[in-house]
């Protein structure tokens, strides 16, 4: 069994800092890592290696700093990793981006053999539409499982995946033929810890790098900014509210009372509608 | 969007962009269209919160409201279509097929690809829930469109394109995204973002029907069933009247008990910024903002949060917004109405005590007397 998982280097989101006078991002210095979303969808595939058998491939679009994340996974336990990287992909959406994922994904095909499963995160932490997975499996044509919280059967001779997957009101339990891309709900596992076997293969292990003509990108109009639908036309800090908030004075009030006193005033009405909820319970 | 962050550098390539016409055969896209969601009858509350956003697009646009109803045949269905009509659709687009009464992408897809490029909208809205995101990442791809996911306002721009806004990476920050030159230009709105419209009574007006043109053999997926969630697994967060939440600020999950127990004294329910449900001091279903969340309270109390721009667009809709933060600087002051600069591990117990007091019913026995 072949399982490729999309992962994405992301900015850990905890350490971003705006610049207060530009309002752009200050991405200097700041630490990159694993989406912690693609974590998931990354032991998900691991345990059904263990399981089943097979090769593990992970792959990303990114800089060539992006390797870093891909050696990560190796440490994990993925047995291979590829790269894709041209200043071509710089600016892509989500369209675009599934273009150059999917393109590779069939290289990976062609090269490494054909896939059975594909797994995406649910969502990144910096782009965060959730809509790359969904976008690669029109794209390859592949049948999709999205918010999944559990592969419960695989049945790799009559070729069929039956999951748990997250709907609005409940779980759907569904049943589908492989190959299929699946997109993989958070918390739904815990990322093994590597052993000492795969750190160090990881150290050694070569991680695949390819351009976009390596990967068979035909039409590069539709990589990057270029093919990308959406454009950014403005980026804009968010506006206080015209009225400023009234700041509460506790000098000479206990500070709850003094709090208390300056909502009833502002809202009436709230006294007695919070006695009302308040009986409730 | 995957990267949104790419803004300066994307804004400034993109310039040419700008200018590009929009090709011919997308020139006779017209009209505002809404997805209205239904799984198992119940048709979701964001359908009828993008109707009314929709509305206003239309409006601005000057063209038609349009309200596309895909699901399984008979009752629901056609509920679904009429309702939309009091929620403000001039029409309503409808799929019934006996092959869509669960989800399932493949038909749904077809059905709203068929539907779109039969009618050809300029304006495509679907609601930002596990069905909404599954279908529209899948719509757009086929035909080849731009997606913009999780928007926080929609408007149109003096030349009528579709201006998305939504918050971008980095904790401050909004960006507005167009689709220049493709159509339909689709946008993803997450629930209780826009305000719930008024319903209107209305006679059901015009719809026109659309085959699915699919056979069970067609579609690969099957559902084996389907496990509804126990009402007492949901927490009502998201409808709640009053909500009490805690962040950083409140720095032990000790503390966070302070936050829990205003919340029960005011009848309210509780929730918290990200970074709690990050260290695991909070379940995730308790999470508030653009990637947890979205409420519409009367009152919403804020203790220890800073108010980064994805709190606060789960925030906004609320009617009475109460800040509690040591730093009298804290972006929270930008858009609360009520702040009080204090430390909040010693205000909540004292609030807590004191709306027991006032809120009690001997309490209310002595305000009637
Ligand atoms: C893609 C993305 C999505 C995100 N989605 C969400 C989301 O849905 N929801 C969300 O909340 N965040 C979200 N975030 C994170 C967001 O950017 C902020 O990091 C987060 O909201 C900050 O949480 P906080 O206010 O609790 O913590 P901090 O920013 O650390 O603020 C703590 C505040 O507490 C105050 N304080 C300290 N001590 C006290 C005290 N004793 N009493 C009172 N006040 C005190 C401080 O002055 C400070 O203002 C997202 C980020 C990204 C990148
Ligand atoms: N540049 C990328 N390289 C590899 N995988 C990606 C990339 N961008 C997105 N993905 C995958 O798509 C998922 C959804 O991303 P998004 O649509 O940006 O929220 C992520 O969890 C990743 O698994």
């Amino acid at each position: 069994m072949h399982i490729v998982v999309c992962i994405k280097q992301v900015p850990d989101s905890a350490q971003i800092r705006v610049h207060p006078v530009t309002n752009t991002i200050m991405r200097q210095g700041v630490p990159t890592i694993i989406n912690p979303y693609d974590l998931f969808a990354l032991e998900a595939a691991l345990a059904l290696r263990d399981q089943h058998g097979g090769e593990v491939t992970v792959l990303t679009m990114g800089p060539p700093s992006a390797a870093d994340s891909l050696r990560k996974a190796l440490t994990f336990g993925a047995d291979r990793a590829v790269l894709l990287t041209d200043r071509f992909f710089a600016g892509a959406d989500t369209l675009a981006t599934t273009y150059a994922l999917a393109t590779a994904i069939r290289k990976i095909g062609e090269t490494f053999g054909a896939p059975d499963l594909v797994f995406t995160g649910k969502q990144t932490i910096d782009g965060d539409t959730a809509q790359v997975g969904p976008g690669v499996a029109k794209r390859l044509g592949l049948l999709q499982l999205t918010y999944v919280a559990k592969i419960s059967a695989l049945d790799l001779d009559n070729k069929t995946i039956e999951a748990e997957r997250r709907s609005e009101g409940g779980v759907q339990i569904l049943q589908t033929r492989l190959p299929c891309l699946i997109t993989m709900l958070e918390a739904t596992n815990e990322i093994r810890r590597g052993g000492m076997a795969d750190a160090l293969r990881a150290a050694r292990a070569e991680v695949v790098t390819w351009s976009a003509k390596d990967a068979g990108v035909e039409d590069i109009t539709k990589c990057g900014l270029r093919g990308s639908p959406t454009i950014v036309k403005r980026v804009f800090a968010p506006q206080a509210r015209a009225e400023k908030a009234t700041m509460v004075d506790f000098s000479d009030t206990p500070p709850a009372d003094a709090l208390i006193a300056e909502l009833f005033k502002r809202q009436p009405k709230l006294e007695t509608e919070l006695a009302t909820l308040a009986r409730g319970y | 969007m995957s990267e949104p962050t790419k803004a300066p550098a994307a804004s400034a390539g993109s310039r040419a962009a700008t200018k590009k016409e929009l090709p011919e055969h997308f020139k006779s896209y017209k009209h505002v269209w809404v997805f209205i969601e239904q799984e198992r009858g119940q048709v979701h509350p964001v359908s009828w919160e993008l109707m009314g956003a929709g509305r206003k697009l239309a409006d601005k646009l000057n063209v038609e409201l349009a309200a596309v109803v895909i699901g399984p045949e008979g009752e629901s269905t056609a509920q679904a279509a009429a309702e939309a009509f009091c929620y403000g659709a001039d029409l309503a687009y409808m799929v019934a097929d006996p092959l869509l009464t669960d989800y399932r992408n493949e038909a749904y897809t077809k059905a709203l690809t068929d539907v779109v490029n039969t009618y050809q909208p300029e304006i495509l809205l679907l609601g930002a829930t596990t069905l909404g995101r599954d279908l529209a990442g899948s719509v757009a791809t086929t035909l080849l469109t731009g997606l913009t996911a999780d928007c926080t306002e929609l408007d149109v721009d003096t030349d009528g394109s579709l201006a998305a806004t939504r918050p971008t990476f980095g904790g401050s920050l909004l960006c507005t995204i167009y689709t220049l030159n493709y159509r339909p230009q689709m946008a993803t709105v997450r629930p209780r973002v826009m305000p719930m419209p008024e319903r209107v009574e209305h006679p059901v007006g015009r719809i026109i029907t659309h085959p699915l043109g699919l056979v069970e053999d067609d579609i690969v997926t099957k559902v084996l069933s389907f496990l509804p969630d126990r009402d007492s697994a949901k927490s009502n967060l998201a409808f709640a009247d009053v909500v009490v939440a805690g962040g950083l600020g409140l720095g032990s999950p000790e503390n966070f008990q302070l936050v829990r127990q205003l919340a029960s004294v005011l009848g309210a329910e509780y929730g918290c910024s990200r970074p709690l449900v990050q260290k695991g001091w909070v379940t995730s279903d308790r999470q508030i903002g653009q990637t947890g969340k979205t409420i519409r309270p009367k009152l919403y109390i804020a203790a220890g949060i800073s108010g980064a721009i994805q709190h606060r667009v789960g925030v906004e809709g609320s009617d009475l917004i109460v800040a509690i933060n040591t730093d009298k600087n804290a972006p929270i002051f930008e858009f609360a109405h009520v702040g009080i600069v204090t430390d909040a591990i010693r205000l909540l117990p004292a609030l807590t005590e004191a709306f027991r007091a006032r809120l009690s019913p001997h309490s209310r026995d002595r305000i009637a007397s």
